[in-house]
């Protein structure tokens, strides 16, 4: 792919800069401090389940802990909250490590459940479209502000959390960390390694809002409307 | 639109805000509550003042580095499939931009709120062409149907009521819903989602670029970013050359204070990371991606005592506490950049000449500084404006006063006297106690612990003002 007016450019800002340009052995310099890692430091998984479930009040999130033999059914009910009638799912290999692949099938006789398929293209996008629920795992879920982390990849459509009008994340208790910073460094990590980073890391924090008519708080704008977590002792 | 909003003077400017009641109430409100946010959660946080700290530590090594970070995202970029574009001007950002979408024959635009674009007057220029451009943020949109400006960076139509909406959708778009929020809000995402399904391309700002993966992040709470980023099939961002963070850790910890300064949020409902163009087998996303780095006038900031100004991480915290902001709103600015960070940035980025009396708009009780969450020291910036001003006007043949005009001068309208004694006791009367402002909430709290702010009770707002000027002339000096 092609790089316009690079070399340019970049002459330009280091002539501004008052030196000559910098290509390559520029390093980070160590902070002077590191407040970030100080938060919930040491916190065990339940105390920072307890923050995460405090922090879905204040972003409108229903939120339950179920151990992993109850997590179908809670994930039915909160089915039969949002009244779904077209469903989408990520296709997930958890979906059967937690035997949820029993539970769609068993849901598809009575209404349509779509789990994610790159074969299809576009008509995966068409159905989130039209579905009323989405739901997906968390990858890395953040106790302090209650979100979580989706690693977007070609089984696990944007769309999926996106689209549809309510959205059901399933966390399993063992992706939650105190806050963004540990996601931040994971995915540092992962770049210093040379791992492909995902096309779409989306951090998501309850359903979709504005404050944009007078100030007032509205649940619910361009993104789902209404959004439920679903912790998983795992 | 480019930066200024228009040709009106300031003072015409200034007079509309002050009369306009429903917006000064507004601003008023608005400032309030968004600073209000800012502390609490800053007080959550812990450790405030380390956070500011280590977010100046980041922007100083960055901009220290620019080009060093920006060869490496862009080379990032193109590795992810991503095309990229240096642009030295506005025109050369939008001649590019233009280009691509002649060659995929677009109809329709769909973009999420970027100030740069409005910057560089990007949607006239695709209008031009014919193209249809749909702005999605629910406030941008508004402001669309309406074809009027922005007012502020987080919430840019601040100044609209929600009469004045239910009026607008009725009129432009058939709407015959009631003037509640949430209706409003619903009617806007049903005829939005036709849009987004719709588009040909997708247009971004960004909030963060991340060197090190060539990661794009936008912070926003709508979702429309999100949508404009999943579903047209060609994507192009548009990036201040300064918005950019060499990594992941880095951006996360501009996210933290960004979402707090901004909104008093621990986060915002989304917070994207979107990198290149999509992945073999992957169906959202774009196909065809762009990344435009603008510079436009940017360059000449670096290397200047004005140069922690490009820190700016676009909160708005400094408009927020702004006691000028509060009385005369965002439109007096006439810039898309407005408040304090706006009076810095305007005259930098477009040059003295249209803008002189911009520094002057400021009462430099420092509020601003203390709140930016990067540390930029806004006064001392404003106060260099002012002498630069002082002796660009000697030198010029006109050598007289007129630096002492502008927004001095409308301090001693019949306007502004009329602000003294209905309105500036009002605005800061949450905060008066007797005669002098104690405990004002925030900064303002920590700078009253200090000494104590006069309030503008008693006395006129004229001779306040007069007196602020007298305070600031010495500053000046000393
Ligand atoms: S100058 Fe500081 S406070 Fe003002 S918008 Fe920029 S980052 Fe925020």
């Amino acid at each position: 792919m092609t790089i316009h007016n690079q070399d340019a450019f970049l002459s330009n800002v280091a002539a501004h800069l008052g030196r000559p340009r910098r290509m390559s052995g520029v390093e980070r310099p160590t902070w002077s401090v590191r407040p970030q890692d100080r938060v919930f430091a040491g916190y065990s998984k339940e105390e920072l389940v307890a923050i995460l479930k405090k922090q879905c009040k204040a972003i409108h999130t229903d939120v339950v802990e179920v151990s992993t033999a109850q997590l179908p059914k809670a994930l039915l009910q909160a089915i039969e909250r949002y009244e779904g009638k077209t469903i989408i799912a990520a296709h997930d290999e958890r979906n059967t490590t937690y035997g949820l692949e029993a539970l769609y099938e068993q849901l598809g006789e009575k209404m349509e459940v779509h789990i994610w398929d790159a074969q299809l293209g576009e008509e995966n996008q068409q159905i989130a479209e039209r579905a009323d629920i989405g739901i997906s795992f968390s990858d890395i879920t953040l106790a302090e502000s209650a979100t979580v982390t989706l690693f977007n990849h070609k089984d696990n459509g944007r769309s999926i959390s996106l689209l549809p009008k309510s959205f059901i994340a399933i966390i399993p208790k063992s992706t939650i960390v105190p806050r963004m910073t540990q996601a931040a460094q994971q995915l540092h990590t992962s770049v210093e390694k040379g791992e492909v980073t995902p096309s779409c890391v989306s951090f998501v924090s309850g359903p979709s809002n504005s404050a944009d008519i007078e100030m007032n708080l509205i649940v619910g704008v361009h993104g789902p409307v209404q959004a439920t977590y679903i912790v998983v002792d795992d | 639109m480019s930066i200024k909003l228009g040709d009106r003077s300031y003072q015409e400017r200034i007079e509309t805000g002050i009369e306009n009641d429903f917006m000064r109430d507004a601003v008023s409100s608005a400032q309030g509550r968004f600073r209000n946010g800012r502390i609490t959660q800053a007080a959550e946080l812990g450790d405030w003042e380390d956070w500011r700290q280590l977010g100046s530590e980041i922007r100083t090594h960055t901009l220290e580095n620019l080009d060093y970070y920006l060869q490496q995202l862009s080379e990032q970029v193109a590795k992810r499939g991503g095309n990229v574009y240096f642009a030295s001007t506005a025109e050369e950002a939008n001649a590019y931009i233009e280009k691509v979408i002649t060659e995929k024959n677009a109809k329709k635009i769909v973009k999420s709120k970027s100030m740069v674009t409005e910057e560089i007057g990007l949607n006239q220029q695709l209008e031009k062409m014919g193209a249809e451009v749909v702005e999605s943020d629910l406030g941008e949109w508004i402001l669309q149907l309406d074809e009027d400006p922005p007012s502020h960076i987080v919430t840019p139509a601040l100044h609209k009521n929600k009469a004045q909406i239910r009026k607008t959708f009725a009129e432009k778009r058939g709407y015959n819903g009631s003037d509640s929020p949430e209706e409003l809000a619903a009617f806007a995402r049903e005829q939005l989602r036709k849009d987004f399904l719709s588009a040909d391309v997708g247009i971004t700002g960004c909030n963060f670029a991340v060197a090190e993966s060539g990661a794009i992040t936008l912070v926003t709470n709508e979702g429309n970013a999100r949508m404009v980023t999943a579903l047209p099939d060609t994507q192009i961002t548009v990036m201040g050359m300064e918005r950019i963070v060499p990594t992941w850790e880095d951006m996360e910890v501009l996210v933290s204070l960004l979402t707090r300064a901004a909104v008093g949020q621990k986060l915002t409902s989304y917070v994207t990371s979107y990198t290149g163009a999509r992945l073999e087998g992957e169906i959202d996303g774009p196909e065809d991606y762009h990344l435009v780095i603008v510079d436009n006038g940017r360059s000449k900031i670096l290397g200047t005592e004005f140069q922690s100004a490009l820190h700016c991480i676009r909160c708005a915290a400094c408009i927020n506490v702004c006691p000028v902001y509060r009385h005369v709103g965002g439109h007096a600015y006439n810039s898309i950049y407005p408040g304090p960070i706006g009076a810095v940035l305007t005259p930098l980025l477009d040059g003295y000449e249209d803008h002189k009396e911009l520094p002057y708009a400021s009462s430099l009780c420092a509020a601003c500084t203390e709140a930016c969450p990067v540390k930029i020291p806004l006064h001392e910036q404003l106060i260099r404006h002012r002498q630069i001003i002082v002796e660009k006007e000697k030198k010029s043949p006109v050598t007289e006063k007129i630096m002492m005009k502008g927004f001095a001068q409308w301090a001693s309208t019949p306007a502004a006297y009329k602000l003294s004694t209905k309105l500036a006791r009002t605005a800061l009367k949450p905060w008066t106690k007797e005669d002098t402002i104690k405990n004002g909430p925030g900064p303002l709290k920590g700078w009253t612990n200090v000494r104590d702010f006069p309030a503008p009770a008693k006395q006129s707002f004229r001779a306040w003002w007069k007196e602020r000027e007298k305070g600031e002339i010495n500053h000046d000096h000393s």
